[in-house]
């Protein structure tokens, strides 16, 4: 039985000026390979202009059961949005 | 369907649920999609990976009945196109393998499990393809049944199936109607070319109605799989939609549905139509189709034909990263 190839993440910007999506994993030997398995399996259709590969084991992930403690401090600072301030009409667009 | 009969736990009743458990079903009936790492059923995870472990062995193993046709397509344009039709099923088994293994299995270890006939795939893709129409016939009802039932997936709960269900159906619909334009160019051919797409449809009609699965009467596992929008449609639902969206394709090419109690029904707005051989399709299931032992066959040789590459590939790899962690250590 041989061993498995390694897991990479695959991340590929859309077109200029967006960012680089996840958008799925694959398996390779190494980065190289990674990379031109990811042109095949996710770029069929032009779909970038981009490929980021990176190890699977190398992403370091927020824990689902810490999603209320991680992200409830900015639930109550209502005040970093702009409708929290009400503006005079007759200063007109701000 | 590509999942034909996946194994599903027994249902729970609602008393019966663990507060986490309740927790969890009313996230998927408030519509929230669940995500790899969160917490869920061992019995919903169990059946995704069953469920999608299939629908990518379905793809992969798909390859082969139109795969016998690259080398022999009547033209370079149909080659073409076929060649990127295959591939883009290459694709889907990937996208597919790559949500199983978000829920705690490995690629290979699936692989394993087609291999030693403990995992199945689609019943469909044990019939032959005997002649060119057959090409044009697995494009427009293969495809087309394997869409209707991956639309409805888009909207199944688990966040890596559902995106890779959308991804999968932007690419289906070239993969229908290549196929259809097959069936147009041989309908409206020659006699004799006019006689082997009804062929053709004549041989794989029942096979692409058991592609839904057995009747909902004598499916035991839908109900829990249902309320954990793993399934979305009854299998007896997609059927229908099928046959009447399949019923005026077939009249338009001049073909004839080989089903002498095909009739359209005014009350309930759809088409009556005989059950396809419940029996026939068991045994197919059951590893007695016509291509079972070929098809399952040309995986396994290809597995094992393919060891001494993907070994040499990542001997390769680790090679190449040995030394460049010692020009590291000697730039230090
Ligand atoms: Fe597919
Ligand atoms: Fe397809
Ligand atoms: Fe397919």
């Amino acid at each position: 039985m041989s061993s498995e190839w390694p897991l990479w993440e695959v991340f590929i910007r859309g077109q200029h000026g967006l960012n680089h999506r996840h958008v799925g994993s694959l398996h390779a030997p190494d980065a190289e390979l990674a990379i031109k398995n990811a042109r095949d399996v996710y770029t069929r259709r032009n779909e970038g202009v981009s490929i980021w590969v990176v190890k699977s084991v190398d992403i370091t992930a927020s824990s689902p059961s810490d999603k209320g403690p991680l992200f409830e401090p900015s639930n109550s600072k209502v005040y970093r949005h702009p409708t929290f301030f009400q503006i005079p009409e007759e200063v007109g667009h701000m | 369907m590509y999942a034909q009969l996946v194994k599903s736990e027994g249902m729970k009743s609602a008393a019966e649920l663990s507060p986490e458990e309740r927790a969890f079903q009313e996230r998927i009936d408030r519509g929230e999609k669940i995500e790899p790492k969160e917490w869920m059923p061992e019995g919903y995870r169990k059946t995704l990976i069953r469920q999608v472990g299939q629908h990518a062995h379905s793809e992969i193993v798909g390859q082969l009945p139109e795969g016998n046709w690259i080398t022999r397509a009547p033209t370079l344009e149909r080659k073409a196109i076929l060649l990127a039709k295959v591939q883009d099923e290459a694709g889907h088994g990937l996208y597919l393998y790559c949500a199983a293994e978000t829920l705690g299995v490995s690629r290979d270890q699936l692989l394993a499990k087609l291999h030693d006939g403990s995992m199945k795939y689609s019943s469909i893709f044990n019939y032959p393809t005997l002649n060119w129409a057959d090409i044009g016939a697995v494009g427009w009802l293969v495809d087309g049944a394997a869409i209707m039932n991956q639309v409805q997936l888009q909207k199944t709960s688990y966040g890596p199936y559902s995106r890779a269900m959308i991804r999968i159906c932007k690419e289906e619909s070239f993969h229908q109607r290549q196929g259809y334009d097959i069936m147009m160019k041989m309908a409206q051919g020659t006699a004799e070319q006019k006689a082997m797409a009804q062929d053709a449809l004549d041989r794989f009609w029942y096979p692409a109605l058991m592609m839904f699965g057995p009747s909902d009467k004598d499916s035991v596992h839908s109900a829990q799989s249902m309320a954990w929008k793993i399934k979305i449609n009854t299998n007896d639902e997609l059927r229908q939609k099928f046959v009447d969206q399949t019923v005026p394709q077939a009249e338009y090419l001049g073909l004839k549905i080989p089903d002498p109690n095909l009739k359209w029904n005014e009350e309930k707005k759809g088409y009556d139509f005989s059950e396809p051989d419940w029996s026939e399709f068991f045994e197919v299931i059951a590893g007695n189709g016509p291509c079972n032992k070929e098809r399952l066959g040309a995986r396994v040789k290809a597995w094992e034909d393919g060891a001494w590459f993907r070994d040499g590939l990542l001997a390769h790899a680790e090679k190449a990263e040995a030394r460049r962690a010692a020009a590291r250590v000697a730039a230090e």
